[in-house]
């Protein structure tokens, strides 16, 4: 097949069938210098972000949340275009008729649209009110199926977070596709996969995908529809750059009017757009400035992407995030690195337009990444604390070379895989539960087996282990049947039409687990082990605290006797989720990540025997408990690096913070650094890193004067947010964690 | 086998040599530097006892983090203090292809610390002052000890960076980071001269310890100050 809009690119198999992949590899130029030839913000894009920083800061006034229309599901066509200011905006397209203004999407649950609407002082109107009274929601579904110990097992928070009430976010939709095939091409193939279902056996797996593969043609149909009230007509393929990262973002943004769901990722569409760009820039119709102009506009657009949310789920996520994440660099199956100039291009964002949170701007790192990029990423980092990194060279060899990350750390092939996303289960409270019989003594439930509390003055290893592992075995498989209803019951009421029409039919499924307060745990056994830990005990005789004495080991210090602890809880773990059979065949992932949940988690949980108090945060993600480190940084990260990513296919997430000085004595040398950190840390095969390049005394100054950090932006676990947007406890428990200084 | 007093351990080195390092920091100094951030590494006596292999053992696990340019640094206390441990530990570095750098006072100069120097990549040599009266006033040696010292690594070829710390109304002048500049000129393995700024906080180390902080009454030096000497070098 041939298109006018493809004349200059190489022909390959992507013409034949929809494989965005081989256009790329066809197509791409890589680029290994440096950073020299960026240009820098035009006067257009300076005007256009002076409108939107104006707006930002109205958003700031009124609370955080400028404005709400109650009244209009959010979808594809429900809102008149909206624009910031039409004349001068490069690419066009807005979740409502204005920025900032923020719709609500009633599908994943009525309930928490209702209460988002009452927390800012909204209602949300009869009509839609009355709408759904005849409607089920995918949370009204999950409650239908939900058995008593699933509602017990949320209320006492060893599992929360989970998307039961809200869309369930995590899926990349293959956004890119739109851009290089029209949509046209895409209801065809997707009409000849629906033809090819009659074929099959009309068992309820397949008139289950007969009726998803409808849905997705009918939202295609909206998709141009929604471009067409923005005067585009996106039947064809995208002519130039402007088309291609214009249709990009017509599909991603009717992603998220169609849905709510917490991690909204973008997928790795700089390299996809620089071939576009490499095009124009040959045939003269394009300049550096308006490649970066492009970026720029584009980007904007995302950055004043929101969604409607309570204030129990600001708690979960701080910061109101979306994980518009796009990943960056990595290298391909061929050994040319997938950097092109656009990947510096799209990171030069954060000097055009200033440091930002969003889009969640994530490295795939490589030791083989060309130099001039490496010291790039590096200086991004210590300049605006805006960026994480991945390790591309253990997840290239497990998702191909065009894999990208939804939300902080979850990597999956773009358009083949799709994640059934589960938060995460509070291990240290398990520990709890288990040393107390089955009993949850900050929330008084009993739940899971039911025996009596571990007797003795002093806790014993192997007794404490065998105890734990029999309630292990018992959460996982309570959370692998609470995930499959939930993942029932949104495919069933609040299925991702536009997202998987831009998937191949023919899907893998990954069901993403994830754990809670592993040091916490790690330190705690260690603690029980090495040390001397006696359990405190209520008149009932349930543990509600312990004295724990003597020298033990800590993880974040690479000792192997405790960071094997820490390894072995999470093979545990995988190894009993994958017991018990998952919807949809999915595949069992586990992650190591907690987003600012942290200190919620915290918040909920008895002392525990590491010696940390009741109702202290943990630490994020697969962090060592703050200020347990007392061998500087890299051994710090080398604990983290142990824990295994074949047990943590979700990911690792670790979040590093280091003063500019114990990087380096100047610029140069801490640029260096930066990239040898990053090079031996991803050596060691650990997954993730966010790094910081800041002092303590910023961040306290930013506590006490906000006025002077508009734009403060900090890495916290597996995205970044703006400091000002956290809450004053979220801002303490940032400021608490371990910085790495000069000695 | 020997063994090694170890105050510290940093894992993240990165402004004592060139590169990433894995900092030791050994128990014990024979002088009593009034700037010195570190009382608590003063005394032989205490810290942890290491064999050089356990401490090379650890080193080992860093090697991903070195890349060209790092390795190891002693530290201290004054690392010639402990030199046979610390040639150990040098020599095993070496058979495992790490880079090894000394940061000394170079007040030491005997056998055991001429044969540590045969497996010395680098020497941090701080020069505490570019006169003799205030070296001897508060370090408690005379500036001959470090010049021979920096003589004798001249002789072996081992290059050196000169570090000086930079108090106000000693050190902060520009005729004593000139004559500073002229020693290294004068040695042909001197290839880097550090200016590093007088640091107050250690303060409290010094509070808990119950020990007297000689030069607590001095102010640290001002930004432009330390931009201003580091012009001269």
């Amino acid at each position: 097949m041939q298109h006018e809009n493809w004349n200059g690119f190489k022909a390959g198999v992507w013409q034949d069938e929809i494989n965005v992949r081989d256009f790329i590899q066809a197509n791409y130029t890589e680029y290994t210098g440096d950073d020299s030839f960026l240009s820098g913000a035009t006067e257009r894009t300076n005007a256009l972000m002076k409108k939107v920083q104006a707006l930002f800061a109205l958003e700031r006034q009124f609370g955080g949340v400028l404005d709400i229309d109650t009244a209009t599901v959010s979808s594809l066509t429900t809102f008149s275009p909206g624009y910031i200011d039409k004349e001068n905006e490069i690419i066009v397209g807005m979740q409502t008729n204005r920025p900032l203004k923020r719709g609500v999407s009633p599908f994943g649950g009525i309930r928490m649209a209702r209460q988002a609407c009452e927390a800012y002082g909204y209602k949300l109107s009869e009509t839609i009110e009355d709408e759904f009274k005849f409607r089920t929601t995918h949370n009204e579904g999950v409650f239908r199926a939900y058995t008593d110990e699933m509602r017990l097992a949320r209320r006492c928070h060893v599992i929360t977070g989970l998307p039961d009430a809200y869309g369930r976010g995590r899926i990349i939709g293959d956004y890119r596709r739109v851009a290089l095939y029209g949509v046209d091409r895409l209801i065809e193939e997707k009409k000849k996969d629906k033809a090819a279902m009659a074929e099959k056996p009309f068992v309820a797996e397949n008139i289950k995908i007969s009726g998803e593969l409808f849905k997705q043609i009918n939202f295609l149909g909206k998709l141009k529809d929604m471009a067409a009230m923005y005067g585009y007509d996106i039947s064809g393929p995208a002519r130039d750059s402007r088309e291609a990262v214009q249709w990009t973002y017509f599909a991603y943004l009717a992603a998220i009017k169609e849905q709510n769901g917490a991690a909204m990722s973008l997928g790795r569409v700089a390299t996809f757009f620089d071939i576009y760009m490499e095009r124009d820039i040959k045939n003269g119709t394009l300049t550096e400035e308006g490649a970066q102009e492009l970026f720029d506009d584009f980007v904007i657009k995302l950055r004043i992407a929101r969604h409607l949310r309570t204030p129990e789920y600001n708690e979960l996520f701080g910061g109101d995030p979306m994980w518009i994440t796009e990943a960056v660099g990595g290298m391909g199956e061929d050994g040319r690195t997938l950097v092109s100039k656009s990947s510096f291009r799209v990171l030069n964002t954060l000097y055009t337009l200033g440091s930002s949170p969003e889009p969640n701007l994530t490295v795939l790192w490589s030791k083989k990444l060309p130099e001039g990029f490496k010291k790039f990423c590096a200086k991004v980092s210590k300049d605006t604390d805006s960026i994480q990194y991945e390790n591309d060279d253990i997840m290239r060899p497990i998702y191909g070379d065009d894999y990208a990350i939804a939300c902080c750390v979850s990597a999956m092939k773009l358009g083949k895989q799709m994640q059934f996303f589960g938060a995460r289960c509070n291990l240290a409270k398990l520990l709890n539960i288990a040393l107390n019989g089955g009993y949850d003594a900050m929330s008084g439930i009993h739940i899971g087996p039911q025996m009596e509390p571990i007797s003795g003055d002093k806790l014993d290893f192997d007794t404490v282990m065998e105890r734990y592992d029999i309630y292990i075995q018992w959460l996982s498989q309570l959370y692998v049947k609470t995930m499959n209803v939930i993942h029932y019951m949104h495919d069933e009421y609040c299925y991702e039409k536009v997202q998987m029409a831009l998937h191949d039919t023919e899907v893998e499924r990954l069901m993403a687990f994830g754990i809670a307060g592993l040091s916490v745990v790690a330190d705690s056994l260690s603690a029980i082990k090495f040390g001397c830990v006696k359990p405190i005990r209520n008149d009932e005789g349930f543990i509600v605290d312990y004295e724990t004495t003597g020298e033990f080991p800590k993880f974040g210090n690479d000792d192997d006797r405790v960071d094997s602890l820490a390894q072995d809880m999470t093979h545990r773990f995988i190894e009993a989720l994958r017991k018990t059979e998952t919807y949809r065949h999915a595949v069992h992932t586990l992650s190591v990540l907690t987003i600012t949940s942290n200190v919620m988690y915290g918040k909920n949980t008895g002392a525990t025997p590491d010696g940390r108090k009741s109702g202290e945060p943990f630490a994020p993600g697969a962090n060592p408990m703050h200020n347990r480190e007392e061998n500087g940084a890299l051994a710090s990260l080398n604990s983290v690096a142990k824990i295994s990513y074949d047990d943590c296919r979700d990911g690792v997430s670790n979040t590093f913070s280091i003063t500019p000085e114990a990087l380096g004595k100047t610029d140069d040398e801490r640029v260096n650094n930066l990239v040898g950190i990053l090079d031996g840390y991803f050596a060691k095969k650990a997954h993730h890193i966010n790094v910081n390049v800041l002092n303590r005394e910023t961040l306290l100054d930013a506590y006490e004067n906000p006025e002077n950090y508009p734009n403060l932006t900090i890495r916290v676990s597996g995205y970044a947010v703006n400091f000002n947007k956290l809450s004053r406890e979220h801002q303490r428990e940032v400021i608490s964690r371990t910085f790495h200084t000069v000695l | 086998m020997i063994k090694g007093n170890i105050h510290s351990i940093q894992s993240l080195g990165t402004v004592d040599g060139p590169g990433i390092r894995f900092v030791v920091f050994l128990q014990g100094c024979n002088l009593r530097c009034g700037c010195c951030h570190n009382p608590d590494t003063w005394g032989f006596d205490g810290g942890t006892q290491y064999t050089p292999q356990e401490i090379v053992d650890k080193v080992i696990r860093y090697k991903e983090y070195f890349g060209e340019a790092g390795g190891i640094t002693l530290s201290g206390g004054e690392p010639t203090g402990q030199a046979e441990f610390a040639y150990e530990v040098f020599d095993l570095c070496h058979k495992e292809g790490i880079n090894t750098c000394l940061d000394t006072s170079g007040s030491i100069l005997n056998e055991d610390v001429k044969k540590l120097l045969t497996v010395t990549d680098r020497v941090l040599l701080d020069i505490k002052y570019t006169s003799d009266e205030q070296y001897r006033e508060f370090a408690g040696c005379g500036i001959d000890k470090p010049l021979e010292f920096l003589a004798y690594l001249e002789h072996q070829k081992i290059p050196v960076t000169l570090r000086q710390v930079i108090i106000p109304t000693l050190t902060d002048n520009e005729d004593n980071v000139k004559r500073l500049k002229d020693i290294a000129d004068e040695h042909a393995m001197v290839d880097k001269i550090e200016l590093l700024p007088f640091r107050k906080i250690c303060v409290s180390k010094y509070d808990n310890m119950g020990l007297e902080f000689k030069f607590g009454h001095l102010p640290e030096p001002t930004h432009e100050k330390m931009q201003q000497l580091n012009k001269l070098i």
